[in-house]
């Protein structure tokens, strides 16, 4: 099989998956916040998850970093279900996780180094000073960074175990469009470099549509809709991915694909 | 369990001591004044109608090892705080660092600000009233064995409360020492609280160790009794930290339950 296949809470999985997510749910005070959604993620590919404010798609990233206890469902990740065994494999870069301010930069990379249990720490480190453009700032505390910076020292953390699965919580929200170019860019390097699988939430449609193999859209703690980023729009008679996601989060029950009879 | 991990947390916290030279602040300053101003009570005590005993001797002993408790609690609670104050619980959790590795990380980091804490009230009770903390003798060692066990326990007990109910619980954190100092005996023997209150001091395994170092400072024969107190009270301590390393586990459970760890800075449901 070539790529991820999703379905409306269904799934295909390969063996080449990094990422098997079935029938995971969670609920809050007797709200489902994730409803029954399944989706899979094979190695080198970029899987974006979409859907408006409290659609559940950061309560789903949080399932799979293991910090927050699924209700029901089931979460594999290189085929193991025990995280115990795969979180040196698996890393994240979140828009609300920042790296302790009073840290500076080489600190933070050495403390988080440590808990990945990277090998060669500090050529490592020093290889992702340079990669990131963070070597001025070494030894600067990461609360005194720019917005940009803080996003490239969260990068440089999230893939300094070169993780076989990369979560990325809206990598760029509050960046500029120069910034978040060169973000993307360095994602996209990584993944191919690495064949690492990526799930990407963003809000920025444009940038889910350079970067996605595939994108899933959730509302309401359900898929709606999956498919390939670049085509979508049009299944659904829309101009493009934005228009869609706003349909969406409107009026969800309007959406029909003009490609089914 | 990885040692390379619990290293990582002892290493963000010197990192932040290093970095910040006002954290040494309470390492030392208030186990520093209490060696001082007891000392200098102690004298003061010591000169009224010419007493035989030797309060220097006793006070101090029981102030120096009452502080190397504190600090020890402090010192897993400090560091915790700074966790929450950074919100970095999220970066953590999601690592491969597990809850046990987290906690021995908050335990050395607590050793070593209270070697650091216990090596300044030696020195300074030395130096400024010529008292020798050494010449408890061996019994030294099993005293702050026991201490050591229930400062640790105590302070991991106050993270615990502070996990389940959000950073607003800290207040709670910092008196519990000196509330507990009222029973163990520290200034004073546990015969002299009211029956009622001598039940709570047969539980607390600090007050086995103040009534021992008392008897044995003050020159009185050793009681029969001793290494069986020092038994007890090291069984004590042992019980104690087994449930509340279980209680903190169990509230990290729920708050993996609650979304809290993601989102502690909302105080946990």
């Amino acid at each position: 099989m070539a790529g991820p296949v999703f379905g409306q809470n269904m799934l295909i999985m390969s063996d080449n998956s990094v990422l098997k997510v079935i029938a995971l749910s969670k609920s809050f005070a007797g709200i489902k916040a994730v409803d029954d959604i399944s989706l899979s993620i094979e190695e080198g590919k970029i899987i974006g998850l979409l859907g408006p404010n409290g659609a559940g798609k950061t309560t789903t990233i949080n399932m799979i970093l293991g910090i927050l206890e699924p209700d029901g469902g089931t979460i594999k990740i290189f085929n193991k279900t025990g995280l115990d065994e795969t979180r040196e494999r698996l890393n994240f870069a979140a828009v609300y996780a920042h790296l302790p301010g009073n840290l500076t930069v080489r600190q933070n990379l050495n403390v988080f180094g440590l808990l990945y249990g990277v090998k060669g720490l500090k050529e490592k480190i020093n290889s992702l000073l340079q990669e990131f453009d963070l070597e001025k700032f070494a030894d600067t505390k990461a609360g005194l960074l720019s917005s940009g910076e803080v996003s490239r020292l969260s990068l440089a953390k999230a893939v300094i175990n070169d993780p076989g699965l990369l979560l990325l919580d809206e990598p760029t929200a509050s960046l500029d469009p120069d910034m978040a170019e060169q973000i993307r860019e360095k994602i996209k390097n990584y993944t191919a470099r690495t064949r690492a699988g990526v799930l990407w939430t963003s809000h920025n449609m444009k940038e889910i549509e350079a970067v996605c193999d595939q994108v899933l859209f959730l509302s309401h703690g359900k898929i709606l809709l999956s498919g390939d980023p670049k085509t979508l729009p049009a299944d659904y008679g829309k101009k493009d991915l934005e228009e869609l996601f706003i349909a969406i989060a409107r009026e969800p029950l309007t959406l029909h694909n003009h490609n089914e009879v | 369990m990885k040692f390379s991990r619990i290293y990582a947390i002892f290493l963000r916290q010197l990192f932040l001591i290093k970095s910040s030279p006002i954290r040494l602040t309470p390492i030392f300053l208030w186990i520093v004044i209490d060696v001082i101003q007891w000392g200098f009570i102690s004298k003061y005590l010591g000169s009224l109608g010419r007493a035989t005993f030797g309060f220097v001797t006793v006070v101090l002993g029981a102030i120096i090892l009452w502080g190397f408790l504190t600090r020890l609690s402090h010192g897993v609670m400090t560091a915790f705080l700074e966790d929450i104050w950074a919100q970095n619980f999220l970066n953590y959790f999601a690592s491969p660092l597990k809850i046990g590795e987290y906690l021995l990380g908050l335990v050395l980091t607590s050793i070593f600000t209270g070697a650091l804490g216990l090596s300044a009230m030696v020195i300074v009770a030395g130096a400024a009233f010529g008292y020798n903390f050494f010449k408890i003798g061996l019994l030294l060692f099993p005293f702050m064995i026991i201490l050591f066990i229930f400062g640790i326990s105590l302070g991991v007990m106050i993270n615990g409360i502070i996990f389940r109910f959000g950073p607003a619980a800290e207040w709670i954190g910092w008196p519990i020492p000196v509330v507990l100092s009222i029973f163990s005996g520290v200034y004073y023997p546990i015969a002299t609280l009211p029956a009622g209150l001598q039940v709570i001091a047969k539980l607390l395994p600090a007050s086995y160790v103040f009534e021992s170092l008392r008897a044995i400072l003050s020159g009185s024969a050793v009681d029969p009794s001793l290494f069986s107190n020092l038994l007890i009270s090291l069984g004590l301590s042992s019980v104690y930290f087994l449930l509340i390393y279980k209680f903190f586990v169990s509230v990290y459970r729920h708050n993996m339950k609650t979304g809290s760890i993601a989102r502690f800075a909302a105080e946990p449901n």
